[in-house]
């Protein structure tokens, strides 16, 4: 504890759902804290500020990104993308999947879930269980939907196969 | 027509008639036997109605007042159902509101607005299907008196009521304003079971689209305008304070305003969490560590050990076990231990709170909306009616946030800075501050005729008692002893003549609570190994010595064997993977699970699948029951595999999913749930699908490797290969 230097606050631009904001942070915020108090986007959760839980979890260019520990001058000029703008309705089809199983209970986690699953299709359109519990196994849900969530990315995964149709 | 009662049969209705003109129906509970707080507000007449339970509006839309917390187990969907059922509803027309702090509200069961004990469906089965029915009354009467035909005439069908003689049908929402105006009847008949057709089916769930896209608002999303962000440095030990504060660098963090003495530590009031965060890094607190500076897990078990060497209070006593124990075949006794558990919900604690003098607004994922209200009346010096509790969607509960530190901390720190305060702990803090589920130590000894049946069964408990830490024991008859701390070990159906159990509370300072199954947890693992023990050392199949000692208790004998059936009990199963079970009774429910378990060389234990049986009585929503005996599997095998706070110090030595580890996608096993047809009450469900999970892995360890496991969690190193 105690610090020597004083931190400073300092203007930064970012591009979050397609949309550019200009922000005074500092410079190491995570990005978390910068899309929940700086630009009202509270979709993205809390929960573990160590990259250990997935509850943060956001697209970066695309990747699948922990934001409660990348900080946020680190993602100026990429392509940020919240679970509010995964789908301008809801349609994505991991969440249309995620409905059709009612994967979440409590939903807390779901956020991070959700992005993490559609960052795996993005890139393995057809995985195993195996593939899933390897990609997924930093996403902690309290809840126990783990069952539900591998059904779910089987549906989803069928989904996009048919280009999106359910 | 009603032949299902789990509360007592309440008088209920009031009407009134909404802003838009719609109608409007509460239920006065009347106050239950354990309290005297449930005299309705609702009651008072007036054009509008705020504590009603019951919406219809003008347009048809049917709003039900959810008086529980949405955790996770589904209320927001299951008590809306009930009223839906009776109404006749047409149930795309359904949505849901949370309910305000009012003892409008209270539980009947629990005696206050408290969502816990598995008790929401148990609570409101009967309330919320008067309130439905009486408003189907008042729809069949408006529409009756419009056309001029006898009510009796008159049938309802999915939000329309119809005159077949004359063809005629007039909406809920055409019929809502006449309806409005009507008097309340007296009574209203209930459908029986046959008659259902909502209840019983697996509907989809009112929340589910809120917790796909980002909308679902829990806790820590609550922003009301101008809010400033907190963080509270705490002693990490317990009873600590701090003796001296050195703010000086965090009061020059950019975007820190404030930095304040509270209840609970020394809390930075910031305007985002990271500039309170940093705050709080620069802070210098000198603490002043209190009494228990020294404890340590290995002096708590040393004084449980001595405790257990005492004489106990008595909770159950037949027969004459010592003489019994005496004169047995044979004789086995055993030690069991659990550790202090951390409820990690998803959602660390916090709160939000606007403090004014005449108004305190919180918005919290709170259990406990009356005790909530009552911690933020005795902050403010406010009274009932001018502090307002809004409940938010809980990211998990487990019962973590029936306690009220939380809200408190906002309350605290929205009054010190004068404006609204969101307080948000770490997951450090939430790890290192809970109410642990209790630490016990426990003396079994059973006795066995020649036959391998069990003739005496003696259990002795010690450890802390969660009703003390919350000032519930003046709740309890002379002589009666906390009901948690005795629960799955103490009232266990098994037919055994000479039955003796023990309590002995012993207090070692950690502050305990209420988790998830809360006594059973732990007193089903003890129970249910033990019992596998009794089998073992009677050499009789661990199934069938259960079936024969409930052969007159056809519930729990009937979920047993639904689940060794489902999970081919006795087949054969692929080389190096064995198989265990275990049952309970919780909160007016029965279960059994029987899993499939292989331990490798290193001793590390894998649980491939589990085979869930429950019997809860009538269902409302069978995918939700199913839900929640995955999620308490979950739970369950999260515990038993990993659940371990231990104390240094004074203090919790974990503090993060690192070191206090959570079951991952990989651990995850095939869990398939049975559903018992029953036309009893309905029992609960968020709860009983957890204390069965760990006895019967232990049971399969048993069975794969000989090796007993008498202390949770489950070690490998205990079960690698010499």
């Amino acid at each position: 504890m105690g610090s020597q230097t004083q931190p400073a606050l300092t203007p930064l631009t970012l591009t979050v759902n397609g949309r550019t904001h200009k922000v005074e942070v500092f410079p190491d915020t995570p990005l978390l804290w910068v899309l929940r108090d700086n630009l009202g986007l509270r979709g993205t959760k809390f929960g573990c500020g160590r990259a250990l839980c997935g509850a943060c979890t956001v697209h970066v260019d695309g990747a699948a990104r922990r934001s409660c520990v990348t900080p946020v001058s680190s993602v100026v000029g990429k392509s940020i993308v919240t679970i509010e703008g995964l789908s301008p309705d809801g349609s994505h089809p991991v969440q249309r999947a995620w409905v059709l199983h009612e994967v979440p209970q409590c939903g807390y986690c779901q956020p991070g879930q959700i992005m993490q699953a559609a960052a795996l299709l993005a890139k393995n359109p057809d995985p195993s269980d195996a593939d899933i519990d390897s990609f997924m196994s930093g996403n902690i849900c309290r809840c126990g939907t783990y069952q539900r969530i591998r059904a779910a990315i089987h549906e989803a995964a069928k989904m996009q196969a048919r280009g999106g149709r359910p | 027509m009603n032949g299902i009662t789990n509360v007592s049969r309440r008088d209920f209705l009031k009407t009134g008639a909404t802003v838009g003109g719609g109608l409007v129906l509460g239920i006065a509970l009347r106050a239950g036997a354990r309290t005297r707080g449930g005299q309705s507000q609702a009651g008072k007449a007036g054009p509008f109605e705020p504590n009603a339970f019951l919406r219809v509006a003008t347009d048809g839309a049917v709003t039900i007042i959810v008086p529980q917390s949405e955790m996770g187990q589904g209320v927001a969907t299951s008590l809306p159902m009930l009223v839906a059922e009776e109404l006749d509803a047409d149930w795309k027309t359904v949505r849901y509101e949370q309910a305000p702090a009012d003892k409008a509200y209270a539980n009947p069961l629990l005696g206050m607005q408290l969502t816990g004990g598995s008790t929401s469906v148990r609570s409101f089965w009967e309330p919320l299907r008067l309130a439905g029915a009486a408003a189907r009354a008042m729809l069949i009467a408006a529409a009756a008196k419009a056309w001029g035909v006898e009510a009796g005439t008159c049938q309802t069908e999915n939000g329309t009521v119809v005159h077949k003689a004359s063809g005629r049908k007039m909406t809920y929402g055409e019929l809502a304003a006449a309806a409005g105006r009507l008097p309340v009847p007296k009574t209203a008949p209930l459908k029986s079971p046959p008659e259902f057709t909502i209840l019983g089916k697996p509907l989809h769930r009112l929340d589910t689209p809120l917790k796909v896209d980002g909308r679902a608002a829990f806790g820590i999303d609550a922003a009301p305008e101008g809010a400033l962000v907190a963080t509270v440095e705490r002693c990490p030990t317990f009873g600590g304070k701090a003796a001296k504060v050195d703010d000086a660098a965090a009061k020059k963090v950019p975007g820190v305003r404030m930095v304040v003495p509270i209840s609970s530590g020394v809390c930075v009031i910031a305007d985002t969490f990271w500039a309170a965060k940093k705050g709080r890094e620069a802070l210098k607190v000198t603490w002043d560590n209190g009494p228990l500076a020294g404890l340590t897990s290995d002096k708590i078990t040393q004084a449980f050990e001595a405790a257990a060497k005492t004489a106990g209070t008595v909770a159950r006593n037949e027969g004459d076990a010592a003489k019994a124990l005496a004169s047995a075949a044979k004789r086995i006794d055993a030690v069991y231990q659990v550790p202090y558990l951390a409820h990690a919900t998803m959602e660390p604690m916090n709160s939000t709170a606007s403090v004014t003098k005449t108004r305190c607004d919180v918005w919290s994922p709170i259990q406990a909306q009356t005790m909530a209200q009552e911690t933020a009346m005795a902050i403010t010096g406010l009274p009932r009616e001018s502090v307002f509790i809004h409940t938010m969607f809980l990211g998990c509960g487990f019962g973590r946030r029936g306690e009220t530190d939380f809200i408190a901390d906002a309350v605290e720190a929205s009054k010190a800075a004068g404006a609204p305060v969101r307080v948000i702990w770490t997951r450090e803090d939430d790890i290192r501050h809970d109410h642990y589920r209790p630490a016990t130590y426990n003396t079994l000894s059973a006795g066995l005729d020649a036959k391998g049946q069990p003739t005496a069964w003696q259990a002795r408990i010690v450890g802390p008692s969660i009703f003390a830490a919350h000032g519930r024991i003046m709740s309890l008859k002379t002589g009666q002893v906390d009901p948690t701390s005795v629960e799955g070990l103490a009232d266990l159906a098994y037919e055994i003549p000479n039955y003796h159990v023990e309590y002995i509370e012993n207090e070692p300072g950690v502050p305990v609570g209420f988790w998830r199954s809360v006594g059973d947890s732990q007193n089903c693992f003890i129970a249910e190994s033990f019992m596998d023990e009794i089998a073992a050392a009677g050499k009789q199949d661990p199934y069938e010595l259960r079936r024969a000692l409930l052969a007159n208790h056809p519930r729990p004998r009937g979920v047993l064997e639904l689940a060794a059936t489902k999970a081919g009990w006795g087949k054969p199963l692929p080389a190096g993977t064995f198989r265990g079970l275990a049952m309970s009774q919780p909160y007016g429910s029965y279960v059994a699970e029987v899993v499939e378990v292989s331990v490798a060389n290193d001793g590390s234990v894998k649980v491939h699948r589990v085979v869930c049986a429950i019997d809860c009585g009538l269902h409302i929503n069978p995918d939700t029951i199913t839900a929640q005996m995955e999620g308490g599997i979950v739970y369950g095998l999260t515990a038993a595999l990993y659940g371990n706070i231990s104390i240094a110090g004074g203090a919790v030595e974990q503090g993060n999913f690192n070191d206090y580890q959570m079951l991952r996608f990989q651990d995850m096993p095939a869990v398939e749930v049975y559903i018992m047809d029953s036309t009893e009450a309905p029992g609960g469900v968020g709860e009983p699908g957890v204390p069965t999970l760990a006895p019967a892995v232990c049971n399969a360890i048993f069975a794969a490797t000989g090796k007993r496991i008498r202390r949770l969690p489950i070690r490998p190193e205990d079960l690698k290969k010499a």
